[in-house]
């Protein structure tokens, strides 16, 4: 496999930079090289927020995104600074209360309102994310990605997490049915 | 098998090598190493303490380190500026110490979450006075944890500062890393061994470098900033001041061999060398492998320790050379060194930026193309 560059954005305190750990640490347990790296504004909630994961059966040199096959946007702000204007063949998935104009072919899905309302716990939206980045983009396998996430959540959260995972994937099944 | 930030890697190194005492005060982007060395670091019998600021941390980084204990502490641009005084403290009165600067953007407050090489100058002069420095780059978050031990070994050998130049890409992303069980080789200052009342802190051994006792051992150590001799006491001497002042060149000067490493790539047969070191060494490193798939004759030189400069590989490479490029966050720092050690033998030229961004492999290639 080589390189597949992830950029993931949202909001400060959304979890977009645990997203990316953990996207990065469920491609190490496959023994893959992975990658980290993330940019964010002085303020510490608020304010855009950028995680990017590179995946790559090589090493990894230079580890900023700048041709990434798959971009995630939770905010319009996050939308409009990071994910907008990608070349056609990136997939680029938003959450869909972000209410600016899409470029043609992005995909809305209803990530935060699934953690939200199906979950009653808005704070997993971005592992619902995860899911869904899985399920479109398949960089590891989705047994990798839930034993990643068990490992960085805290103790009494793994079954609202891997329910959150999984709610992830069936958005993208149903956004294909 | 971890998946660790730099700033996490060089806690690791730094408990590794056996730390003791941390003081520090947190600034972006180097608060990791602070956060998580107050949680760990009494866990291994360490002390941790925030200080009131920079200048008061490095103080107590030295008066912790004229005790015996294996001291860090960690900042970056602004906090740096302020140990600046406390620095030179350290390296006049030879005081075993790390100092990391996880480097941002500059000057002043400039940008707190952004990467820069702007302050490989101020390691250098950064303090005032003749002095010489130790200083080393990483440019991966494995190099990381490995020059943290360097630098602690270095320190302790040689009783003196040594200076751990990060940056804010290195410090910050996420990559793997194997932390062994076995480190290899922990150094610790050496010890004087004679009667307590023969007892000269400041008479060096063959190797130039003074046997340190600690405070509180029974040996009587006198510890200024003033030119001393060997008893540590001030002295007005012409003498004594050319001599010392000297010698604490000479201990690193004549240790170079040691002190420095560099890593190179495709350097065997290249006609364009790219010198980068820290994280931009990995976007040179990218643009190296794609020049030669151009049939472009690249190669890399990647200074591992900055200061000293390595200035006797360098020139060990230049045959054959027609350019050397020099690729940093900043605009045009390390390449005054490399302008001034290969002077008329080769030109040079350098790819700068100080916006913030790290260097991109296809900045670097461009130059290549261009130039070829």
């Amino acid at each position: 496999m080589k390189r597949s560059e992830i950029r993931l954005s949202g909001s400060g305190g959304q979890g977009i930079i645990l997203a990316g750990i953990i996207l990065a640490e469920a491609a190490l347990l496959e023994g893959k090289n992975a990658v980290q790296s993330q940019s964010y504004g002085p303020e510490a909630r608020g304010g855009a927020s950028k995680s990017e994961v590179i995946i790559s059966s090589e090493s990894v040199d230079y580890p900023k995104v700048t041709d990434p096959s798959l971009v995630l946007a939770l905010t319009s702000e996050a939308y409009t600074k990071y994910a907008r204007g990608c070349s056609a063949g990136v997939v680029v998935l938003v959450d869909d209360s972000v209410n600016t104009l899409l470029d043609e072919g992005v995909l809305s899905l209803p990530i935060i309102r699934t953690a939200r309302e199906e979950l009653g716990r808005p704070i997993v939206a971005n592992i619902v994310a995860l899911g869904a980045i899985n399920g479109v983009a398949k960089l590891v396998a989705p047994e990798s990605l839930e034993k990643a996430v068990l490992n960085r959540v805290p103790k009494g959260t793994e079954d609202l997490n891997r329910k959150a995972l999984h709610l992830g994937y069936k958005l993208i099944a149903e956004s294909n049915s | 098998m971890l998946l660790l930030q730099g700033n996490e890697a060089c806690v690791e190194g730094a408990l590794a090598a056996g730390l003791d005492f941390y003081a520090g005060y947190p600034i972006t982007p180097s608060t990791e190493i602070a956060e998580l060395l107050a949680a760990k670091l009494p866990r291994q019998g360490g002390s941790f303490i925030q200080m009131e600021d920079e200048i008061s941390a490095m103080a107590a980084v030295i008066g912790a380190s004229l005790t015996g204990a294996k001291t860090m502490t960690a900042t970056s641009g602004p906090g740096f500026s302020l140990k600046q005084e406390n620095l030179g403290y350290a390296m006049y009165t030879e005081t075993p110490c790390v100092v990391v600067n996880v480097q941002r953007g500059g000057p002043s407050t400039g940008q707190p979450t952004m990467p820069s090489q702007g302050d490989v100058m101020q390691a250098r002069w950064g303090t005032h006075g003749d002095h010489p420095v130790i200083a080393l780059s990483p440019s991966s978050v494995e190099e990381t944890f490995w020059l943290t031990i360097r630098a602690m070994n270095l320190s302790e050998k040689y009783r003196t500062p040594v200076i751990l130049l990060m940056d804010e890409v290195v410090g910050h992303m996420r990559e793997r890393i194997e932390i062994p069980q076995d480190i290899g080789e922990v150094i610790n200052r050496k010890k004087p061994t004679g009667d307590p009342k023969d007892y000269l802190p400041f008479k060096p051994d063959a190797d130039l470098v003074p046997p340190m006792a600690s405070f509180g051992e029974g040996y009587r150590f006198h510890v200024t900033g003033l030119t001393h001799d060997e008893s540590g006491f001030p002295s007005g001497s012409n003498k004594i001041t050319g001599e010392l002042i000297q010698r604490l060149h000479d201990k690193i000067d004549r240790n170079y061999a040691d002190i420095v490493q560099v890593e190179t790539e495709h350097m065997e047969d290249a006609e364009i060398a790219v010198v980068a070191y820290g994280s931009t060494a990995r976007s040179a490193s990218r643009a190296v492998k794609q020049a030669r798939e151009q049939g472009i004759k690249a190669g890399l030189f990647r200074p591992i320790t900055i200061w000293p400069f390595p200035a006797q590989e360098l020139k060990s490479c230049l045959a054959g050379l027609k350019h050397v490029v020099v690729a940093e966050m900043n605009l045009g720092q390390l390449i005054l060194e490399v302008e001034r050690q290969v002077a008329g033998a080769v030109s040079v030229g350098g790819i700068m930026r100080a916006d913030g961004e790290l260097i991109t492999p296809a900045q670097i290639l461009a130059y290549l193309q261009e130039v070829k």
